[in-house]
């Protein structure tokens, strides 16, 4: 049997969306936790990002910060403030929360940054007041690469947030390591798969924002990261 | 040409090392060969090699029959850490080692006989010994025994009273359990509590197999109690208690020496015999805290333990 039909054996099987820990409960609560560490890594990071691209400056620490952040095992992360900090929502929000800023950052930072200072000089010719340059301007002129670090960073949480398992938390996660600690392969291929498929939701539900906040001027014009 | 050269010079020196161990006779302590590689198999040459496989308290296990058998006058060397069972084995099989601390029902279940379900001491040794391979035998087993139990904090045991799981099922549905994910659906996990003392918990939490994250969820009270093995330092440390299995969930996990029947001479079998007969639960959970907790040196640990028990 291939990966999918152990996957789609496990998934179509009506009695894995009934019942405590069900497939609908688990796929709630990964949102939930990658959610909660999207939103923190976006207040943290875009406003940021956004103030040290205007100031054209600390380019060096945005680029350092952020590969250094990257380099942290957010598993090992978890499972030290697990037995540091015992059960707190800090134990595994903290380690997505780091895994989820560094592609928010650099790329509001460089969006912001990168804005063309001609377009800048017109704004402050205008008259616009350091408020009004940064965000009737400089963000909206921005606007495709900081939906880019969220898309990345939102894909990235929403993979890794699997681990709360290893804490005896939930989240689709559970079925990966359930399945293996006791060497069942469907919940395993079926739960892989339900991470991939929800990873695909939400890359389509970033397309769509960004169709939705992208200045009509700038469509078309986005940067890959 | 230069890589035969370097081998006879590895050779040669094999061989001098070799004979130099096989002059000193008995007496002084040693390390033993911990340095050499242990899968180089090889013949043991007249000497008994003692094997430990890769974490803390069988290193330590090792340790102990090597100075046990030195003591008596026997020629032993360690080979320690070697790797898990997958990889000791077959070389025990062979002969390459001669002995290694086993610990019964796990030696059972995973090499010799994966469909056996046997529990007690008596009845894992007896399939043992039944299903092993004729070069094959294992020795008396110590009652020191590094099983899976129902463990709890010292503040819930004197709460509702807990010596024996028994004691848990007028207030197991008030109580959350913890254990590796597989407690789940392993026979003897949530299943067989319920199967064999009629108890049903609360909940569930999947954590790790007796690990730092499951320590936590007990002592910081996310689980009531936990699956924790019998020789973990914390529940010295921590001052747990594990509960007696008197219906046996569990398999027993008894110390054995597992031995290959070429080095089973009665002076090595009397040897290790005397070694177990002294070796409980308590004095090797105090011996796994002192090298785990308190990286203590095993051979110090080791010696200390044999004088303690007048077979250093």
């Amino acid at each position: 049997m291939s990966f999918f039909s152990w996957a789609w054996g496990w998934i179509s099987n009506g009695a894995n969306w009934r019942g405590p820990g069900d497939i609908p409960q688990q796929i709630l609560a990964h949102l939930e936790y990658s959610g909660l560490a999207l939103l923190i890594a976006v207040v943290v990071a875009v406003p940021l990002g956004v103030a040290l691209g205007h100031s054209g400056r600390g380019s060096a620490v945005v680029t350092n910060l952020a590969n250094a952040a990257r380099a942290i095992p957010t598993l090992g992360l978890l499972i030290l403030l697990t037995v540091l900090a015992g059960f707190s929502p800090l134990a595994w929000l903290l380690p997505l929360v780091v895994l989820g800023i560094p592609p928010v950052l650099v790329n509001a930072y460089e969006g912001v940054a990168g804005v063309d200072p001609d377009v800048k000089d017109a704004a402050r010719g205008a008259g616009m007041t350091t408020r009004q340059q940064i965000l009737r301007v400089e963000v909206p002129c921005a606007m495709p690469l900081i939906l880019t670090g969220l898309r990345t960073s939102a894909v990235f949480v929403v993979a890794t947030a699997t681990i709360a398992a290893y804490v005896g938390l939930g989240g689709l996660g559970r079925f990966i390591v359930d399945g293996l600690a006791s060497s069942q392969y469907g919940p395993v291929a079926g739960g892989a798969l339900l991470v991939v498929g929800l990873a695909i939701a939400v890359l389509i539900l970033f397309s769509v924002l960004s169709r939705v906040l992208v200045p009509a001027g700038l469509r078309g014009s986005e940067r890959s990261e | 040409m230069r890589m035969k050269l370097t081998y006879g010079a590895a050779a040669l020196t094999l061989a001098a090392v070799t004979a130099l161990t096989a002059c000193s006779s008995g007496g002084s302590s040693g390390s033993g060969s911990s340095g050499s590689n242990p899968l180089s198999g090889g013949s043991s040459g007249g000497s008994v090699v003692v094997g430990s496989a890769n974490f803390p308290e069988d290193e330590l296990l090792a340790q102990i029959y090597v100075q046990a058998l030195k003591a008596k006058g026997v020629n032993a060397t360690a080979k320690l850490n070697i790797g898990a069972r997958e990889v000791y084995y077959p070389q025990v099989k062979s002969g390459a080692i001669s002995v290694i601390p086993e610990y019964n029902g796990g030696l059972l279940t995973n090499s010799v006989d994966t469909k056996s379900d046997a529990k007690t001491t008596v009845g894992v040794d007896a399939a043992l010994k039944a299903k092993l391979p004729s070069s094959l035998e294992i020795l008396n087993p110590a009652p020191a025994s590094n099983s899976d139990a129902v463990t709890v904090t010292q503040a819930t045991a004197g709460k509702y009273h807990l010596k024996s799981i028994s004691d848990l099922t007028s207030v197991a549905k008030n109580l959350t359990l913890g254990g590796p994910p597989e407690f789940k659906t392993r026979p003897d996990g949530i299943s067989g509590l319920k199967k064999t003392y009629g108890l049903t918990f609360k909940s569930f939490s999947p954590l790790d197999e007796s690990g730092p994250i499951t320590l936590k969820a007990l002592t910081s009270g996310k689980v009531d109690a936990a699956d924790v093995f019998t020789t973990t330092p914390q529940i010295q440390t921590d001052h747990l208690v594990s509960l007696s299995d008197p219906r046996h969930d569990f398999a027993a996990q008894n110390i054995i020496p597992l031995v290959n029947k070429k080095a089973a001479t009665p002076k090595i079998t009397a040897a290790l015999n005397a070694v177990d007969a002294k070796l409980t639960t308590q004095a090797l959970l105090k011996m796994d805290t002192a090298v785990i907790t308190q990286h203590a040196n095993y051979s110090t640990v080791a010696s200390g333990f044999l004088s303690q028990e007048g077979l250093g």
